[in-house]
């Protein structure tokens, strides 16, 4: 466990003494402020159209809060990619690695102690949007709670995608080969439902099941659906095993 | 400290290293040599369980490679070919993440950062990034890293490549100031190096072992014949001089090395087993010329390096 803390903080300070974590956050900012602001704007034009009697009951919940959430968790699939690409690739180009694999730490502590880091500077990025809601909550009184349920989710899929990151990281010494990857990977597990649109045999079951929106979506309308939940954790697990498989494979092909 | 019994690393189409067996009394400092790609970084990250060996296999401390990973580790402190460091960190601050993952701690932790900066003289620079540092300052940085938990036993991977004659000779100092307190294994291929600092060898080429020894038994056991050193004042040739020292029983061989003015310098190789100096200053004298010199000449470890690879080329 000690292990695991140091190699996290240690990854948490390497994003944020290099650009890295500000240039993220900065982006992030400006998207999801663009995102929130669009979306609010359509709420009040149709809101103005309630007050003429037309269109059915006002809900900020409905309206602003669960569109933003799910705009947050596209874009996620860009900045993940990015949080992730250096997480082993550079350790291996530069020969740190030497260093984490020849020090009295179990392999799976090195994984988990990255990904961990990883994910806090998710979650730091993440929090911005809160940023954005908490004007809604100065002028209106939406439910709250929801958007607890949204940002669980978001942590969730997050760490799914983290963990497949960091996997894909470890298979290559190229820091834009692990980003394109990810990236790759990450956009087709989100679109993996469309199958369903127009098949419906057990590939497009099987696949439908690993899309990550249908499994996102419950989380954004304030429902943890404990499948749902077991669906993350399981893709987390698998994918930190992986990474740590990876890194033990160093070892016979290197 | 140390116990290698005939690991082989083979890959696909290359056999990286041949069945390699050694060992390392504690304290010792031995001098890993052998040419370029001749298997030295393998073995060393064989023994730093960096990788494991086809077959065969190494203990450090008693404590198997395979077996006990984790307590090898424990025990070795290890500087790679490139010091393993993160450009982004300070100094200082690096040096407190390698003992937190060496398992220090505490006001432990604290002392042992305090000693090491002190002892590899990186102490002024703990709060300068690793980026802005000189090669000489990262390799020394690179060591404080390899001996900052107090292992018994430290791997150093060319500590001195590419580094100026100056930090050279301090990166010398400071090793042989280690020796003592760990057993150390050095790797390089600069042979004077050797020469300073290390009390055994184990050559090594193309995979293979070539030699292992102490630096003396070696340079003895390469002397199968004796090399003697021999200046000769006279007025006439050096053909009738060199002519004349052939003919001393014994002698197998005469190379004349220098003329000097008046004075010509011969080395002269012995059949083995016979001691021929006082036969040779006898005909010199009796020929009626000047014996200004009569010595031993010792192969240098070079020469005995070249001959133990090149032999093994051959073969």
């Amino acid at each position: 466990m000690r292990n695991i803390l140091t190699i996290s903080q240690k990854e948490i300070k390497s994003y944020f003494v290099s650009p890295i974590a500000y240039a993220l956050m900065a982006i992030y900012a400006i998207v999801s402020g663009f995102f929130s602001y669009v979306a609010i704007g359509y709420f009040l034009d149709r809101s103005i159209g309630a007050m003429a009697g037309r269109g059915g009951p006002m809900d900020v919940n409905e309206w602003v809060i669960r569109p933003v959430i799910m705009n947050v968790g596209v874009i996620s699939l860009f900045l993940i990619p990015m949080i992730t690409m250096r997480l082993f690739a550079e350790e291996k180009r530069s020969g740190t690695i030497e260093l984490l694999i020849t020090s009295p730490v179990r392999d799976y502590e090195i994984v988990v102690g990255k990904w961990l880091g990883a994910l806090a500077m998710y979650s730091c990025i993440l929090s911005l949007t809160f940023l954005n809601l908490s004007v809604l909550f100065l002028f209106g009184s939406p439910d709250w709670r929801p958007v607890l349920t949204g940002f669980l989710g978001m942590l969730l899929q997050g760490g799914c995608l983290l963990a497949i990151g960091a996997f894909l990281s470890n298979t290559t010494k190229n820091q834009i080969m692990a980003g394109a990857m990810t990236f790759g990977v990450s956009l087709l597990m989100w679109t993996f439902d469309w199958f369903t649109g127009f098949k419906s045999d057990a590939w497009a079951k099987v696949l439908a099941y690993l899309s990550l929106t249908a499994h996102f979506e419950p989380f954004s309308k304030g429902v943890i659906d404990s499948k749902d939940v077991i669906f993350y954790v399981s893709v987390i697990v698998f994918g930190l095993f992986l990474t740590t498989r990876s890194l033990e494979s160093l070892r016979w092909r290197a | 400290m140390i116990k290698v019994e005939g690991i082989s690393k083979r890959y696909p189409g290359q056999t990286a290293v041949d069945n390699i067996s050694f060992e390392v009394e504690k304290g010792q400092i031995v001098g890993f040599l052998g040419p370029n790609g001749a298997g030295k970084t393998t073995t060393m990250r064989i023994l730093t369980c960096f990788m494991p060996p086809t077959s065969g296999t190494a203990s450090v401390a008693g404590f198997d490679v395979l077996a006990d990973p984790l307590e090898v580790k424990r025990r070795i402190g290890y500087l790679p070919e490139t010091p393993p460091l993160y450009p982004e960190m300070e100094v200082g601050e690096y040096l407190y993440f390698v003992g937190k993952l060496k398992g220090l701690s505490g006001d432990h932790l604290k002392k042992r950062v305090a000693e090491v900066s002190e002892k590899c003289n990186v102490a002024d620079v703990s709060r300068k990034l690793v980026s802005k540092l000189s090669k000489g300052y990262k390799q020394r940085v690179g060591l404080a890293q390899a001996i900052i938990h107090n292992p018994d036993v430290l791997i150093l991977d060319e500590p001195t490549s590419g580094l100026d004659p100056k930090q050279i000779h301090e990166t010398r100092d400071l090793i042989k100031g280690l020796a003592g307190e760990h057993t150390i294994i050095l790797s390089t291929h600069i042979l004077p190096e050797v020469e300073q600092i290390c009390e055994r060898v184990v050559i090594i080429s193309s995979g293979r072992l070539v030699a292992t020894d102490t630096m003396e038994n070696l340079k003895n056991r390469m002397h199968g014949s004796h090399v003697i050193g021999l200046t000769v004042e006279t007025a006439s040739d050096s053909g009738p001089v060199q002519e004349k020292l052939e003919r001393v029983a014994g002698v197998s061989r005469v190379i004349l090395k220098d003329t000097l003015s008046g004075a010509y310098s011969f080395e002269i190789e012995s059949l083995q087993g016979r001691r021929v100096q006082a036969d040779l200053a006898r005909a010199v004298v009796e020929a009626g010329w000047n014996l200004t010199e009569l010595r031993q000449v010792s192969l240098s470890l070079e020469e005995v390096f070249l001959q133990l690879t090149a032999t093994e080329a051959s073969a």
